[in-house]
């Protein structure tokens, strides 16, 4: 068979970073291919390069598709050759129903003005293909996620779709939800549709894929093909995670004391889903001076877990225990979390963690204020020695601390996160993606920190997505799958090949 | 990456004083717009702004609008606004009519009851801003309606007055000459003296506390020329008042009030929880700030505050009509806009919101003397309003 698409020798650069470094991909016409790899090997970034979200030029190498070189500049121009991608946050607009959805852009119009007869006709047509039960006048608001990922799908084939790339189409979907997800897949492959998804569940990988590409680290570690040999989900794992441990981790001593925080039965359900259940029954202890991880893949519920228990800022019908040194605290708002002991330092500083119009000084101060101030009037010198203070010990390079930190580098604002969350004074830091968006230096400068940290007696969750800093930082690790804690295990017993395969199995 | 920003930082403090007036054109421009404005109706009103009684005049014209400035900035810095400061301040002063002089209610009873209502009114509007994240603009929008109509309600669309002399005090009154000079007021001469050298005292503790902990210092010959300035202002407003009536009750509760408001929003952890609250919102709720309760009490402030307007509006037209406030709260808007506030929240200070509101007050005055015609005094300030807003922006956008 002559492959519909082939990528050949594919390498893009970031400032810093190399996401692709020759990549190959090559899909043969009427296959499903399965892209896997763990988050930030470059799956993503390969399928942007191939719909033109990084256009033509932006990367180095050649797309050929359908026997001719192309040069998408935009997506408009890999549409228009039936490439579709659905991303894994869909792209419908809620409010506007489904036939207004699918044809969002693409109207059935004259001179502006829209046929409705013709748009719902059409639409029916296209539902009735996906197997949806739906009016065309629902609005997409009404639909579960399940549903709505088959309106995208619905919409690609508005679009005559000859190559569909499903990024993590499964990720959100119920157990019968993904099910029928996969057998319409099944179904669009008989009718001609070539699909490539991208997917962490190796199960479903297994049912539907016929060819399945690994890649990590920003290359294509194997590529294997279903119809001519057996596919394990060991191989497929061993190659996912399979690098070697360089000494990127500054050394720790081990020196777990008495539990200090304990959280019992934790239950949190979806803030705007009140069925969904987020959070399932979770229990873990972090003892003084221990850094416990929680691994697991993006949308598991760590966040979730970490900014529930946090003063409930996330979440509803949020119920449990939280215990500090044995005795049950009131973790109901923020400032009572603090009060108890908390600190929760996220995963995303610049929307949550910092004031970017703000100064230094003034970021450093705000979630203790009251500890530089007297009578509710806060002392500018005190407020400044405070802030210098942490500018040096956490090696802040800046020229004074009255800089505004929108003006510094990822690494330099989260110092200033992490200096805000320890003046607070916390026995606990829950620290989220600690080093995501940083670079190597200033990554080993935060490793250092969460040492000394725990060197003080101090517990610290770490919730990180990249596996490698969590063996080489943790002293035990949990592991964390749609919402519940799946397993535990100290750090010397732990390795990617066991988190990675608890994950994938569930 | 990290180093070429601390060279940038370096290279703008070696660039000295014109990258500082780059940095700071804001803050200058303001004050000199006010002087320039000034300058400007003086020559053209041939000397009639300036004379001790226009001046006077311009306080107590423009105090109510001051005092709501006040509570607005705190409103638009934490991140929203309010519609209905105008109908709250008429509603007020119709109210104060109906106690006093139909009800025949003692003056002292009646002007706190009306604060009170006033802060009622605001947490009414607060609470649904706050805790139930309805966009105030929505809610004040509804409460200028309902206290539009309400306040013709309660005058039956009928002027309610005259007050009673000590009611009518809170505006018109002046503060007698302690010294017993009479004419000029020794007073408003001794007050002065005594707020330039507020002023030039509290001006040199921040140089050296700034200069202590290495922040960026104003350069000197710009920190003379600028409390030169200000004190000569000071002084020059002291003496003509004094060589009328004095120094107005009203100037004092004014000056009293922006000192206290642009203390608590620099000073205090309230007034930073609230900047930050404006300037992100999430993270500061993820800091441990109670970020509802604020917003909440952001509009009890600010309705207290509007009431005291109204009751100043009512003294000072001694009498209470349906029109009072009418469009009143674009005026404050305004001032706080031009007084260097973002829309978004965040960003803004007291003093630029009260110079904010002396270049509307001085305009509209400038402009009344001149002869021109209430349409094209509204084009004009709709145009300064754009115009320093676009300075902002065109600033920000060169900077950044």
């Amino acid at each position: 068979m002559t492959p519909l698409l082939e990528m050949r020798s594919i390498t893009k650069t970031f400032p810093g970073v190399k996401a692709l470094d020759a990549v190959n991909l090559s899909v043969a016409e009427g296959e499903i291919h399965a892209l896997v790899g763990e988050n930030g090997a470059g799956k993503s970034t390969l399928m942007k390069v191939l719909s033109g979200v990084y256009p033509a030029g932006s990367y180095d190498g050649e797309i050929h598709y359908d026997g001719h070189l192309a040069s998408f500049g935009g997506i408009k121009d890999s549409e228009s050759v039936g490439i579709i991608i659905i991303h894994q946050e869909l792209a419908l607009v809620p409010l506007l129903s489904i036939a207004e959805n699918l044809f969002l852009g693409n109207e059935c119009a004259r001179n502006g003005v829209v046929n409705w007869r013709e748009t719902f006709q059409r639409t029916e047509g296209l539902l009735r293909k996906v197997g949806l039960a739906e009016t065309p006048s629902t609005l997409v608001d009404s639909l579960g996620v399940g549903k709505q990922q088959l309106v995208e799908i619905a919409k690609a084939l508005s679009k005559d779709v000859r190559l569909l790339i499903l990024d993590e189409p499964t990720a959100a979907l119920s157990e019968s939800d993904s099910q029928a997800l996969l057998d319409l897949l099944l179904e669009l492959k008989a009718h001609g549709v070539t699909s490539i998804i991208i997917s962490h569940k190796l199960n479903e990988v297994r049912r539907i894929a016929d060819s399945v590409t690994v890649i990590r680290d920003g290359a294509v570690i194997s590529t294997m093909d279903a119809r001519t040999e057996d596919i394990t989900e060991d191989r497929i794992v061993r190659d996912m995670v399979g690098r070697d441990m360089a000494h990127r981790y500054p050394a720790r001593q081990r020196r777990a004391g008495e539990p200090l925080m304990e959280v019992r039965n934790w239950n949190v359900w979806h803030p705007e889903h009140s069925d969904r259940q987020v959070i399932r029954n979770a229990n873990l202890t972090v003892r003084a001076g221990e850094v416990v991880g929680i691994a697991g893949l993006m949308g598991s519920g760590r966040t979730e877990l970490a900014m529930s228990i946090f003063g409930r800022s996330y979440g509803r019908n949020i119920s449990g225990e939280v215990l500090m040194r044995g005795k049950p605290v009131d973790v109901s708002t923020v400032d009572r979390a603090i009060g108890a002991g908390l600190a929760y330092v996220t995963e995303d500083r610049k929307s949550l963690g910092l004031i970017l119009d703000e100064t230094i000084e003034r970021n450093i101060t705000l979630a203790n204020l009251p500890a530089v101030s007297g009578r509710g009037v806060i002392s500018e010198a005190r407020e400044t020695q405070v802030a210098e203070k942490y500018r040096e010990a956490m090696n802040i390079r800046t020229p004074s601390v009255f800089q505004k930190v929108v003006n510094l580098s990822g690494g330099n604002q989260q110092k200033v996160v992490l200096s805000k969350w320890l003046f607070a004074g916390p026995d606990v830091l829950i620290l989220d993606e600690p080093t995501r968006g940083i670079d190597v230096g200033a990554k080993f400068e935060i490793y250092n920190i969460i040492n000394e940290l725990s060197a003080e007696g101090k517990g610290v969750i770490m919730i990180s997505s990249e596996m490698p800093e969590m063996l080489g930082m943790c002293d035990r690790i949990y592991v964390m799958n749609e919402g519940a804690l799946v397993g535990e295990m100290p750090a010397e017993e732990a390795s990617q090949e066991r988190i990675m395969s608890l994950i994938v199995r569930v | 990456m990290e180093t070429a920003q601390a060279a940038e930082g370096h290279t703008g403090k070696a660039n000295g004083i014109g990258a500082y007036l780059a940095k700071h054109l804001r803050e200058y421009g303001l004050l000199f717009a006010l002087i320039a404005i000034m300058a400007f109706f003086q020559i053209v009103t041939d000397g009639t702004l300036l004379r001790p009684v226009n001046i006077t005049n311009l306080f107590l014209q423009n105090s109510y609008i001051i005092i709501m400035a006040l509570g607005m900035l705190v409103v638009i810095v934490s991140g929203n606004i309010d519609l209905s400061v105008g109908s709250v301040m008429g509603f007020i002063g119709a109210l104060a009519a109906v106690m006093i002089v139909e009800l025949d209610l003692p003056v002292y009873m009646t002007i706190p009851a009306c604060l009170i209502v006033g802060m009622g009114i605001g947490a009414a509007q607060g609470y649904f801003v706050a805790y139930w994240k309805i966009p105030s603009f929505i809610v004040t929008l509804a409460g200028m309606l309902v206290f539009r109509g309400l306040s013709l309600w309660l005058l039956e669309g009928q002027s309610v007055g005259p007050f009673p002399k000590s009611f009518q005090l809170l505006s018109t009154g002046f503060i007698p000459d302690i010294f017993g000079i009479g004419r000029p007021n020794g007073t408003a001469l001794a007050a002065g003296l005594v707020a330039v050298a507020l002023i030039i005292w509290l001006g040199v503790r921040d140089r050296t506390h700034n200069r202590r902990y290495g922040m960026e210092l104003e350069p000197p010959a710009f920190f003379f020329v600028r409390n030169v300035i200000v004190a000569g202002a000071l002084l020059f407003i002291a003496y003509k008042l004094s060589t009328f009536r004095g120094l107005p009750n009203v100037l004092i509760s004014m000056v009293l009030l922006t000192v206290i408001y642009a203390f608590v929003t620099e000073n205090t952890t309230l007034g930073r929880r609230i900047y930050a609250l404006g300037g992100n919102e999430k993270a500061a709720k993820l800091s441990g700030i109670k970020t509802e309760r604020l917003t909440f009490l952001a509009f009890i402030n600010m309705g207290m505050l509007a009431a005291l307007a109204g009751l100043i509006f009512a003294a000072r037209l001694n009498t209470a009509t349906p029109k009072a406030g009418f469009a009143v709260e674009l005026d404050v808007i305004a001032a706080v806009f031009i007084g260097g506030a973002s829309m978004s929240g965040g960003v803004g200070k007291i003093v630029g919101a009260v110079v904010g509101a002396f270049i509307m007050g001085v305009m509209n005055n400038g402009m009344s003397i001149m002869g021109i015609g209430i349409d094209y005094q509204q084009v004009i300030k709709g145009l300064v309003l754009l115009a320093a807003v676009f300075f902002d922006v065109y600033n920000k956008q060169k900077q950044g």
